[in-house]
C-alpha cells in the first residue's frame, strides 16, 4: 500500500481526542508550556467533536460559590449519594474546586449564559445546572484550544499509543491514520493526555436500521479512551459502572431542564405516580443509607439517578406503561413552552425532529419516556475510566502517585471520560480535568520524567501494518467471493458491532433482558468476546472509511471485554436500575464499599482485578440546602 | 434522523465533509456532490445542515421511527451571533420559528493567547492553582478551597 508515513515528532504535550475534556487540556498547556510544542490529534473535526458537538443548554456543573451557592465539597456529596458511594471524592473535589473558573472563562470567550435578572447570578436549571445558549459551546472552546496548539491535526483515528522501549510502562506517543487520506501518522511525544471518548454502541441500541445512530451518547464516541489506555496497559477502574437513561422515547432528548426548569414530574400510563411504591423493597434491596425517601424530602438529598430508573423498570414491567413525562401543565406558559423547545434544539435536534414528525404537541399530550440502552462513559451520572492520580494536598497514599491526572502508565494523563471515579464532571468539569493534566503534564515534563525515551522503528512499523491490515484481508479475500457482504474469511465492521452489541445486551445486562445479568451469563459471555476477539483480527475494509470504523469497533470491544470483567468481580448489585447481578441481588456494603480496579496485560491479554479502597470527604456539615432553581 | 442533501442546491464545495463529526457525508465522486454515505452513524447533529452555505442539507426522520412529512430547517449566522430555527409539524398545525444567540463576542475575537502572557511564577506553578486563578474561581480575592479551608478531612471506609 502506498500511503505515506508522516512523522510528528519533538512533541511535548500529545492530545489524542479534542472533545471538552481535550480542549481544555490544549488551552491549559500553553500556560504552562509557553514554550512547549503542543500537538492536538482529533478523529473528527475539533469545531463540532466529542459530545458536545451538537451543543448544550445547560453546563450541568457549577458551583456558584462566586454567588455563595454551593461549595466543592456539597458537589462532592452530592455525585457520592448519586453513585451509591463509588466515586474519587479527591478527583471530584479538585474539579469541583476549579470548575467555575472554567466557566467563567468561557463567558468572557462570548458562550451566553443566562442570567437571574433579579439575583444577577447565573440563571439555575438547578442546584447545579446553569442554562446557556450552547448551539456554539464547541466551536468557541475549540477557538481558544486552537490557539494554545501548535497544530491541530484533524481527521486522524488515533489507534495505538506509543510505547517507550527504554523505561517499561512509560508513554511515548501515539499512532494512527488521517481518514481522508489514508496516511500513517505517527506523534512522537513526550506526554499524552488522553482526551478520547466513552462508548455509545456496545450494548444493542433500541432503535434499529437507519435509526441505529439515535443514541443516547454520540456514535462517533467509541470507547477510544478506554481502547487506547486498556491496550497500553493502563489500570481501569469502576468499569461496570455503566449508565442506563430515562429519556424522552426514541429520539433521547434530555430530561434535566424539563424537571428542574419546568418543574415536569412523571407518571404511569395510567395517570398514576409510581416511583414512591417501588421504594420500600428497594430500599431492602440497598439499605437505608443509599434510598430513604423522607431524608431525600427533607434534606434534598437526591433520590439516586439508578434507583429512579429501577422504578420506570419496574412500573414498566408490571404492565402499567409507558412512563409519561407530564408537560402539558407546563406548558401552559408560552415562555416555558419556547424554552422546552429551545432546550431539545440546542442539545438534541433529533427529539424536536421527532415530535414534528409524530405530531407531538406537549402542550396537548404528554409525551413518553423509556429507559436507554446502557452506555460507558466517566462523565455523566457514571464515573467509568482509568485508575488515575489525584493532586497533592487532597489525595491519600493509595490515591497518589505523583502527577495529577496520571495514569498508572508514566507520562499518559486523562481527563473527562478518560478519567475515572469522577462522575457528574460534565462538559465544564471534563475540560477543568484537561486543564488540570495540561499542568501536571508540564510538570511531569520539567521534572525530567520524559527523559531518554526511545521508540524504535520496529515498533513503528509493527503498529503501521497492524493498522492496515483490515484493508489487506478485505484485498486478499473478497474477490473469492462473487458479491456481496458474506464471506468466509472475513467480517465487517457493521457484522462485528452487531455482534458485540448482541453479546452485551443478552450477557452482559442489556435492555432486551432488562439490565439483568448473573455469573454464570457473563462468564459465558467471556469465552464469547475471547471468540470474537479472534475474529476480529479478520475484520475487514473496503475502503479508509471502513478502517476508521474498524478500529472503532476493536476500541468498542476493548471496553466491552473490561465492562465483562469488572461487572463478574463486583458480586453485589450496586446499581438497580443500571444493572443487576441476577446471583447477587442485594448491595453489599460489608465486601464492596471498595473501588474496583483492573489491569489488562498488554502482552497476554490476561486481566487482573482488584479492590481499592474507597475515601470519604468528612468533618464538615451540609448546610441548609441553598435551592432556589430560579 | 439522518442527513440527505438536494442534488439542485449542493455545488460540491465539502463544507460538510470537513466538518461532520461522524465522517458519514462524502462526496459522490460521479455526481460530485455530498451525500450521507451511513445513515445508521448519523446523530442528527445538524453540524453539516449548519455548515452548508447553501441551505442543501436537510433532515428526514429515522425511517424506524418517524413518519414523514415534517421539517426541522436552521440558518446559523456567525456574524449575527444568531441561530435561527423553523419547525413544522407533519399534520401542518403548528409551525414553530425560534431565535437564539450563539456568541456575545464577534466571532473567535475573545480567546487569550497563553503564550503572550506574562509566565506563571515558580510560586503559582508549584500550588495548585491554574490560568486566571484564583480570580476566576469567585471573581473575587478568594484563595482556592482547600481540605483545611473548608474543614474537611478524607478518611477511608464506610462515613455514612
Amino acid at each position: 500500500m502506498s500511503y505515506s508515513t508522516i512523522i510528528e515528532d519533538n512533541i511535548d504535550i500529545l492530545v489524542v481526542g479534542a472533545g471538552l475534556g481535550g480542549t481544555g487540556a490544549a488551552f491549559e498547556a500553553r500556560y504552562w508550556g509557553q514554550n512547549k510544542k503542543i500537538v492536538i490529534a482529533e478523529k473528527a473535526n475539533i469545531m463540532r467533536s466529542g459530545a458536545v458537538a451538537q451543543g448544550l443548554y445547560a453546563i450541568n456543573c457549577y458551583m456558584g460559590t462566586r454567588f455563595g451557592e454551593n461549595n466543592p465539597e456539597d458537589h462532592v456529596r452530592y455525585a457520592r449519594i448519586d453513585l451509591m458511594g463509588m466515586v474519587r471524592e479527591d478527583l471530584l473535589f479538585d474539579m469541583a474546586r476549579h470548575v467555575d473558573s472554567a466557566v467563567h472563562n468561557f463567558e468572557e470567550w462570548g458562550l451566553p449564559i443566562m442570567r437571574n435578572e433579579k439575583k444577577g447570578s447565573y440563571l439555575r436549571e438547578g442546584r447545579w445546572q446553569i442554562m446557556i445558549h450552547g448551539e456554539s459551546y464547541k466551536p468557541i472552546v475549540a477557538e481558544a484550544a486552537k490557539k494554545s496548539a501548535d497544530k491541530v491535526f484533524n481527521r486522524i483515528c488515533v489507534t495505538h499509543l506509543l510505547m517507550d522501549e527504554s523505561k517499561e510502562n512509560r508513554v511515548a506517543g501515539a499512532v494512527g491514520f488521517n481518514v481522508r487520506t489514508g496516511n500513517y501518522h505517527v506523534f512522537k511525544s513526550k506526554t499524552v493526555i488522553c482526551g478520547a471518548g466513552g462508548a455509545s454502541n456496545i450494548f444493542k441500541p433500541r432503535s434499529v436500521g437507519e435509526g441505529a445512530g439515535r443514541v443516547w451518547y454520540a456514535p462517533w464516541s467509541s470507547g477510544s479512551a478506554y481502547g487506547l489506555m486498556i491496550e497500553a496497559g493502563a489500570k481501569m477502574t469502576q468499569m461496570e459502572n455503566r449508565i442506563v437513561l430515562a429519556r424522552f422515547k426514541d429520539g433521547y432528548g434530555p430530561v434535566g431542564a424539563y424537571f428542574l426548569h419546568l418543574k415536569t414530574y412523571t407518571q404511569n400510563g395510567y395517570g398514576e405516580e409510581y416511583e414512591s411504591k417501588w421504594f420500600p423493597a428497594l430500599q431492602q434491596m440497598v439499605g437505608k443509607e443509599y434510598l430513604d425517601p423522607e431524608v431525600s424530602h427533607r434534606t434534598h438529598r437526591p433520590i439516586p439517578t439508578c434507583l429512579r430508573n429501577h422504578a420506570i423498570i419496574n412500573e414498566v414491567n408490571a404492565g402499567r406503561g409507558p412512563i409519561h413525562m407530564v408537560t402539558m401543565e407546563a406548558f401552559q406558559d408560552p415562555h416555558l413552552e419556547e424554552i422546552g423547545w429551545h432546550n431539545f434544539l440546542g442539545m438534541t435536534v433529533g427529539q424536536a425532529v421527532l415530535w414534528a414528525a409524530t405530531d407531538v404537541d406537549p402542550k396537548y399530550e404528554n409525551p413518553e419516556l423509556t429507559t436507554s440502552e446502557p452506555y460507558v462513559m466517566g462523565s455523566h451520572a457514571t464515573g467509568c475510566g482509568a485508575w488515575c492520580s489525584g493532586p497533592e494536598d487532597l489525595s491519600p497514599p493509595e490515591y497518589f502517585w505523583g502527577y495529577n491526572r496520571m495514569t498508572t502508565v508514566e507520562g499518559l494523563f486523562g481527563a473527562g471520560d478518560a478519567v475515572g471515579g469522577t462522575p457528574h464532571a460534565f462538559s465544564s468539569g471534563s475540560f477543568t480535568e484537561g486543564r488540570l493534566a495540561a499542568k501536571a503534564a508540564c510538570k511531569y515534563i520539567d521534572d525530567g520524567k520524559a527523559e531518554g525515551i526511545r521508540v524504535s522503528d520496529a515498533q513503528i512499523n509493527r503498529r503501521r501494518e497492524q493498522i492496515y491490515k483490515p484493508l489487506e484481508t478485505y484485498r486478499v479475500f473478497s474477490n473469492e467471493v462473487v458479491a456481496g457482504t458474506v464471506n468466509p474469511n472475513f467480517i465487517n465492521p457493521r457484522q462485528g458491532l452487531d455482534r458485540l452489541q448482541k453479546m452485551m445486551d443478552e450477557y452482559c445486562g442489556g435492555f432486551g433482558v432488562n439490565y439483568m445479568t448473573n455469573d454464570k451469563l457473563l462468564n459465558i459471555g467471556l469465552k464469547k468476546m475471547s471468540i470474537l476477539g479472534e475474529d476480529l483480527e479478520k475484520v475487514a475494509a473496503s475502503d479508509i472509511h471502513e478502517l476508521l470504523r474498524a478500529w472503532e469497533l476493536k476500541h468498542r470491544f476493548l471496553t466491552s471485554e473490561s465492562v465483562f470483567h469488572h461487572t463478574l468481580f463486583r458480586k453485589e448489585t450496586r446499581w438497580p436500575g443500571y444493572y443487576y447481578r441476577g446471583d447477587v441481588m442485594k448491595l453489599d456494603d460489608k465486601n464492596w464499599h471498595v473501588l474496583t480496579v483492573s489491569r489488562r496485560d498488554p502482552k497476554s491479554g490476561e486481566y487482573t482485578m482488584e479492590k481499592a479502597p474507597l475515601y470519604h470527604l468528612v468533618g464538615d456539615v451540609e448546610k441548609a440546602a441553598p435551592v432556589d432553581h430560579h | 434522523m439522518p442527513t440527505f442533501v438536494y442534488m439542485t442546491r449542493c455545488d460540491g464545495c465539502g463544507e460538510c465533509v470537513d466538518i461532520c463529526p461522524s465522517d458519514i457525508m462524502h462526496i459522490d465522486k460521479k455526481l460530485r456532490r455530498a451525500y450521507n454515505i451511513e445513515p445508521s452513524m448519523c446523530w442528527e447533529c445538524y453540524s453539516c445542515v449548519k455548515a452548508c452555505p447553501h441551505q442543501a442539507i436537510d433532515v428526514r426522520g429515522y425511517a424506524d421511527f418517524a413518519p414523514l412529512g415534517h421539517s426541522v430547517r436552521v440558518i446559523r449566522d456567525e456574524e449575527k451571533g444568531t441561530i435561527a430555527w423553523r419547525i413544522k409539524f407533519r399534520n401542518g398545525k403548528k409551525d414553530m420559528e425560534l431565535l437564539a444567540p450563539i456568541t456575545t463576542k464577534p466571532w473567535g475575537s475573545a480567546t487569550p493567547d497563553l503564550a503572550k502572557v506574562p509566565a506563571p511564577s515558580k510560586e503559582m506553578r508549584d500550588s495548585q492553582l491554574l490560568f486566571n486563578e484564583p480570580k476566576y474561581i469567585r471573581m473575587d480575592d478568594g484563595g482556592l478551597h482547600t481540605l483545611q479551608s473548608n474543614g474537611l478531612e478524607i478518611k477511608k471506609g464506610v462515613q455514612y
